[in-house]
């Protein structure tokens, strides 16, 4: 079975929860006018590219990460921001593989660009339970899509690095591992690592290069967030780095994630220069 | 002897590869660590000005003020604010009441609205402590600014200003100096200042009045460690963060909106009544978000208001207050057309010169912490919301008819008891407190006591 339906299914049981349990300023309308704009703008490029078999579980999951982590105090905000994501995907491609997440690209444009348009790192606290929560569920996805690697090692580096600089201001034990503890059990960060730089399609192909690109993701982030004090590190360091994932690609070439099993599909499109999401 | 105490809840931002962290010191009774301390911080690209107000009431000359700060601040940058300034946010965000009349069901007429401010406690101000040269302490300046002798300080060694302190004759407790050393090693200057008697007796000043910092920091965040050296339960801290561009928020702790826009019982209007419920309600809804929430009582472009709790700041109290892209006082600034009317929906003009070009938005937070919860220092961010949010809650009177009055009468007063009923329970819920007692205020007619079901199955009335 398709890894991404299991994605699916735990975001929607994570944004059900924060819905319900922590007070997400997020309106349902929100949330289906994000996915509705994501499945039509899909809809509308694999007409243009006249692609079939690809199917929409990708737009979902754009919609559904987008409704995770963005917030906007207006109802256009959540679907134009879909239909960038989405059309990003089809657009912005070297050598048929797109260069950004989608969710992590609309993110990215959103507070770039739009008005109202806002993320809250805090939103999830840092309750114990939904930690083990998201990193139960979140696991499981990584272990299916095979790049959980890319989890472990953003979290193990990310978190190493904090750990080292709680040891340099010279905390006392006790007040070092609390702040290692409230860090570490960041809802926002596990979300990250489980759902977003865990995408396949969007981490160099080879072994080697997708671990050198997950470990300069995770300085990026540790810098942006602990040495330079600004929020939402890790989404800012994954979609500046992005760019550097096509290099990488070409420096060590590697077999190509697909989510089909259909490799015929999959060279066909490759050999257009397109590869659906 | 001096004695060092950390108390409330300090204060303070930023620093370049460095914090601005602050704690008062000083003779801190219990009823201190009751009260809430008061911030305002105006921020704007790294550009920061911070206010701290304290509610010190002892000896001046016992008090003492510990601020770390990101660079050894020149004389402009330090001013003695006006408590005033506090007062006027305070009233203007404090959560509210709004009442609303029913209409007589016999007669439709428009209903009118009345608003009614009621306030969370505020707090005073700080004191200093100087001189002695030490190991490994530096005095880079030291200013007489308003009534407060003030010393900037640097420190090489992890405990060379605990080690200052001590020969300066303050009593440190005993885990002060582990939370100073972060912000040692993030090379930070310390500001020191106590009361100059002379200056505050030629002030006339028998208040401590707020300190205010200007300087510049890639760091929004509140230093509220420090002041946990000795901390002895809860502590509470109101922020007033004035931006530009949208709500302000913790990035590092959830930011939860307050419950607020719901019916209550009339009742709340009469005397202290109001306070004490919602002193009530933050207990426990602090409580019930394990304090680990930070709270938004308050967002607003300070451009209007609807209801306004006071009237809006004028621009030479939010520049007093830090605002320092508002006009210059020089400017000829259009005071507000204000008369103190809080009948109805005000909306004055915005109070800034050049068009309103240059909006300022106040955003409200309070928060209930504990060491266990809150391990790390509050830090912020600008969000683009623009959603304003306040915490304002609604009594509705219902109007005075005589059941025979009109056909409409009877069910209306139906639908008052039944509302009233409703409304007391909301209180309970929102309070943790006690329905009955809740009830007992309400000089309703009593719910009538509920009949079995079976009451009257066989036609014969009450059960034997």
């Amino acid at each position: 079975m398709d890894a991404r339906i299991f994605q699916i299914g735990f975001q929607a049981i994570l944004l059900a929860a924060g819905v319900l349990l922590r007070d997400f300023s997020l309106l349902p309308l929100q949330m289906g006018l994000a996915l509705a704009s994501a499945a039509a703008t899909q809809s509308f490029w694999l007409r243009v590219f006249r692609l079939r078999g690809v199917g929409y579980l990708s737009p979902l999951i754009t919609g559904f990460g987008l409704s995770l982590l963005l917030r906007a105090d207006s109802l256009w905000l959540h679907p134009l921001v879909a239909c960038l994501a989405i059309s990003g995907k089809f657009l912005l491609r070297v050598n048929g593989k797109h260069v950004f997440n989608p969710a992590n690209f609309g993110v990215g444009v959103a507070l770039l660009a739009l008005p109202g348009a806002w993320v809250s790192p805090g939103q999830w606290g840092n309750d114990l339970g939904i930690a083990v929560w998201l990193i139960g569920l979140g696991a499981l996805v990584a272990q299916r899509a095979r790049r959980n690697d890319a989890s472990w090692l953003f979290l193990a580096i990310f978190l190493g690095l904090f750990a080292a600089r709680l040891f340099q201001l010279s905390h006392s034990f006790e007040r070092a591992w609390e702040i290692f503890c409230h860090q570490a059990l960041n809802g926002a960060l596990l979300l990250f690592a489980f759902f977003m730089i865990s995408d396949p399609m969007t981490l160099p192909d080879r072994p080697v290069a997708r671990r050198l690109h997950v470990g300069l993701v995770a300085v990026a982030a540790f810098a942006w967030q602990f040495l330079f004090y600004r929020p939402n590190g890790a989404l800012w360091a994954l979609l500046c780095l992005a760019p550097l994932v096509p290099i990488w690609d070409s420096i060590w070439p590697g077999k190509r994630h697909n989510w089909h099993g259909n490799r015929s599909l999959q060279n066909n499109v490759a050999a257009q220069g397109k590869i659906p999401g | 002897m001096k004695k060092l105490l950390v108390a409330g809840a300090l204060a303070a931002v930023v620093g370049s590869a460095q914090a601005f962290c602050g704690f008062y010191v000083g003779k801190a009774d219990a009823n201190l660590f009751n009260e809430a301390s008061q911030v305002i911080v105006v921020r704007d690209g790294d550009k920061t000005v911070v206010s701290m107000l304290n509610d010190y009431k002892g000896d001046a000359k016992e008090f003492a003020l510990v601020v770390p700060v990101p660079t050894v601040l020149q004389k402009g940058q330090i001013n003695v604010g006006d408590k005033k300034t506090f007062d006027r946010l305070d009233a203007y965000s404090a959560p509210r009441l709004a009442e609303y009349y029913d209409p007589n069901p016999c007669d439709r007429r428009l209903y009118e609205m009345r608003s009614k401010d009621a306030a969370v406690a505020p707090m005073a101000a700080p004191v200093g402590s100087a001189a002695a040269k030490a190991l490994g302490v530096t005095i880079e300046a030291s200013y007489t600014v308003g009534e407060y002798d003030i010393v900037i300080l640097s420190a090489t060694q992890s405990d060379g200003l605990e080690t200052w302190l001590k020969q300066s004759g303050y009593r440190i407790p005993a885990n002060s100096a582990k939370a100073l050393a972060p912000y040692i090693r993030q090379n930070m200057k310390f500001f020191v200042a106590k009361v100059n008697l002379a200056e505050q007796a030629k002030s006339g000043f028998t208040m401590l009045r707020p300190l205010q910092f200007a300087y510049e920091s890639e760091k929004f965040m509140l230093p509220i460690r420090l002041g946990m050296a000795n901390a002895n339960g809860p502590q509470d801290l109101i922020a007033y963060m004035l931006t530009k561009n949208g709500r302000v928020e913790t990035s590092n702790y959830r930011t939860v909106k307050l419950p607020a826009n719901m019916d209550l019982p009339v009742f709340l209007k009469q005397g202290d009544e109001f306070r004490n419920f919602y002193k009530a309600m933050f207990g426990e809804q602090a409580k019930k978000e394990g304090y680990r929430a930070v709270f938004t009582e308050y967002f607003w472009d300070m451009g209007w208001c609807d209801p306004c709790a006071a009237d809006p700041l004028s621009p030479e109290e939010l520049r007093k207050a830090g605002v320092f892209w508002v006009g210059a006082p020089n400017n000829e600034v259009q005071p507000l057309p204000l008369p103190g009317q809080p009948q109805t929906r005000i909306m004055p003009p915005r109070p800034f010169p050049g068009g309103g070009a240059q909006p300022v938005m106040l955003t409200r937070l309070h928060v209930r912490y504990t060491p266990e919860t809150f391990p790390e220092d509050l830090m912020f961010q600008e969000t683009k919301d623009r959603q304003n949010f306040q915490t304002r809650y609604v009594l509705r009177h219902p109007a005075k008819v005589e059941p025979n009055a009109c056909p409409e009468a009877k069910p209306y007063l139906e639908s008052v008891i039944k509302r009233q009923e409703n409304e007391a329970q909301q209180l309970a819920t929102l309070t943790g407190g006690d329905i009955n007692a809740i009830r007992k205020k309400l000089t309703l007619p009593p719910v009538p006591p509920q009949k079995p079901w079976w009451d009257g199955l066989w036609g014969n009335g009450a059960a034997k």
